[in-house]
């Protein structure tokens, strides 16, 4: 672009652009080092800026209540992950298929994504609630010994988190899966067919491989959706029973706001960081990498 | 295929579907159903019966009456404080991710793209790790626990998205029409205003509900950030749902639930396409 004509080109653009990248970056990378920093500080009810090094981390993975946030963050963040992405992937397929009223099944697999977690989460309270809920409902069908109290069980809780989580994000990745799908050159498939290659066939060797790129960025979508989960916890069992449902979110959560334990609240947060980075990074890398 | 088994593989498929659609509308079912009827029906019927008689009382108490803790007057105060807090925040973050967007795709200069790179890890950072120190500078600019606070916020949380969003919508313009705009002797404003706007009229679309369903459906910040006087519907609705004081109204709290979810709801069925193409813009970097 020939800048000589417009003589304001080479400053404005920049300076209009200075305050929100200023803000942003102090925003990002100003507050993660100073919550870097809080996490090796001696904080408890307030912020307190006395180093004391990795001490609160040594403390973090000493406390048993981080254990049960990490244990149900791989049992939620498996399930979860893996749930999401298999239904999401065929009920794109299936909605693949020449289907009149796609765009009504669409939007009725969709709508739970428009709703905030703590809808969900009091939706599926009560619909778990062993009291008048599920467990009422099969019980009045004729099944008398009907039991489901995995809600107020705090060995089962962590699956209630898993079905209302998976309830929720499975259109998303429906979503993501069917536009992938229509990016496929349709030419491929017609020549398969003619081949006399049966439906299933074309799918597990054409279709779901010419995926690959969309299937990284959804498992990367979900997987750090994952790791942030905390309304819907909140909302359905606030953590509990006990703090058998934490997640590291609530966990930090619980530490900074209602425990006093800021240092290890930072130090949690840290940590959810690293994961996320260690998902994310490599994933925008590569993207931004390819489009060069 | 024969025509018979092709037959057969719709009914099939149309089945598995069907069935899907049920499991997804079935909670939204018991929401509704449950609101309606009151705490007799619910304890002498099942989760899916219908209400014997229409009773909207619950609505009713859900939105002035019910007690959120020590406090009775419903969801209503929690609903107006998201709605100053939605509509400022939406227009702010739309803003300046419009004009970060432009400059980004149309004025680019050196160390521009890697500073698009840096702002996108503030799409996927999870929040966690701001929370503490945030609250630390929104105390010390007076902010805190208060709806100016929450809309710095999510403003702050928000630029990310919408300039990641309007960057790539623009780096889909054309160059020309940016160079015989500057030939005619317009500027950088002139251009924007004149030029690219005109253009923007879906991703800005896309834009405000990305952001309005974010913003009203967050608790997060809502529940760290917010005083007495400033929580929003979320926190309001969980606070209002996990009261454990009296008998649980499960009524009132599904009432709740609706009301809550009612707005980006309607927003989702009128504009479902601009939402759908915003989830996937998030996620699909193109």
């Amino acid at each position: 672009m020939s800048r000589s004509k417009v003589p304001s080109a080479s400053w404005l653009p920049k300076l209009v652009v200075a305050p929100s990248f200023l803000l942003s970056f102090f925003f990002i990378y100003g507050l993660i080092a100073w919550n870097g920093y809080l996490s090796l500080s001696a904080s408890h009810m307030l912020p307190n800026y006395d180093f004391v090094g990795f001490s609160n981390y040594a403390d973090l993975f000493d406390n048993d209540r981080f254990h049960v946030a990490l244990k149900n963050m791989l049992i939620f963040g498996v399930l979860f992950i893996g749930g999401a992405m298999a239904l999401g992937l065929l009920l794109a397929i299936l909605l693949d298929q020449k289907i009149r009223a796609e765009g009504v099944l669409r939007t009725v697999y969709l709508y739970p994504m428009a709703i905030s977690f703590i809808v969900t989460g009091t939706a599926w309270k009560w619909i778990l609630n062993p009291g008048l809920g599920i467990e009422h409902l099969v019980q009045s069908w004729g099944f008398p010994n009907f039991q489901f109290d995995w809600l107020v069980d705090d060995q089962h809780a962590i699956y209630c988190v898993v079905i209302a989580g998976i309830w929720q994000a499975s259109g998303f990745v429906m979503a993501l899966f069917l536009a992938g799908l229509r990016g496929i050159d349709d030419s491929i498939i017609k020549a398969a067919q003619i081949d006399g290659a049966s439906l299933p066939r074309i799918y597990w060797r054409i279709v779901v491989p010419s995926l690959r790129p969309v299937f990284f960025s959804t498992l990367m979508v979900v997987s750090h959706l994952s790791i942030k989960s905390f309304d819907l916890v909140i909302a359905l069992t606030s953590g509990g029973p006990g703090y058998s449902t934490d997640l590291p979110a609530t966990f930090m959560y619980a530490m900074s706001f209602s425990r006093g334990q800021v240092a290890m609240g930072a130090a949690s947060a840290t940590i959810m960081l690293c994961m996320v980075a260690a998902i994310v990074v490599p994933y925008l890398y590569s993207e931004l990498r390819t489009k060069k | 295929m024969s025509p018979r088994s092709l037959t057969w593989h719709r009914v099939i498929l149309w089945t598995v579907l069907i069935l899907f659609a049920i499991w997804f509308l079935t909670p939204l079912y018991v929401m509704i159903v449950t609101s309606l009827k009151d705490m007799d029906q619910i304890r002498g019927g099942s989760l899916l019966s219908l209400p014997t008689s229409l009773n909207f009382g619950s609505w009713n108490k859900a939105w002035d009456q019910a007690c959120t803790g020590t406090d009775c007057g419903g969801l209503k105060p929690y609903f107006m404080n998201s709605v100053y807090m939605v509509v400022p925040a939406v227009a702010i973050s739309t803003t300046i991710g419009c004009i970060n967007g432009y400059v980004l795709s149309k004025w680019r200069f050196r160390g521009s793209e890697v500073m698009f790179a840096m702002l996108l890890f503030g799409v996927f950072m999870p929040m966690q790790v701001v929370l503490l120190p945030m609250s630390q500078v929104l105390g010390y600019f007076g902010i805190a626990s208060s709806i100016v606070g929450l809309i710095v916020m999510h403003v702050l949380a928000g630029i990310p998205s919408t300039t990641l969003f309007f960057r790539n919508y623009y780096v889909g313009l054309p160059d020309e029409l940016i160079k015989a705009a500057m030939l005619d002797g317009a500027g950088f404003w002139r251009i924007l205003w004149r030029v690219v706007l005109p253009l923007s009229t879906p991703i800005l679309v896309v834009t405000l509900i990305w952001q309005f369903t974010n913003i009203w459906n967050d608790f997060l910040y809502g529940v760290v950030f917010s005083g007495a006087d400033s929580k929003p519907i979320t926190v309001g609705l969980n606070n209002l749902a996990n009261t454990t004081s009296s008998v649980k109204e499960y009524n009132v709290d599904m009432a709740a639930a609706l009301i809550a979810a009612l707005p980006t709801l309607f927003v989702y069925v009128v504009a479902g396409k601009y939402f759908v193409r915003g989830l996937t813009a998030g996620a699909v970097k193109g």
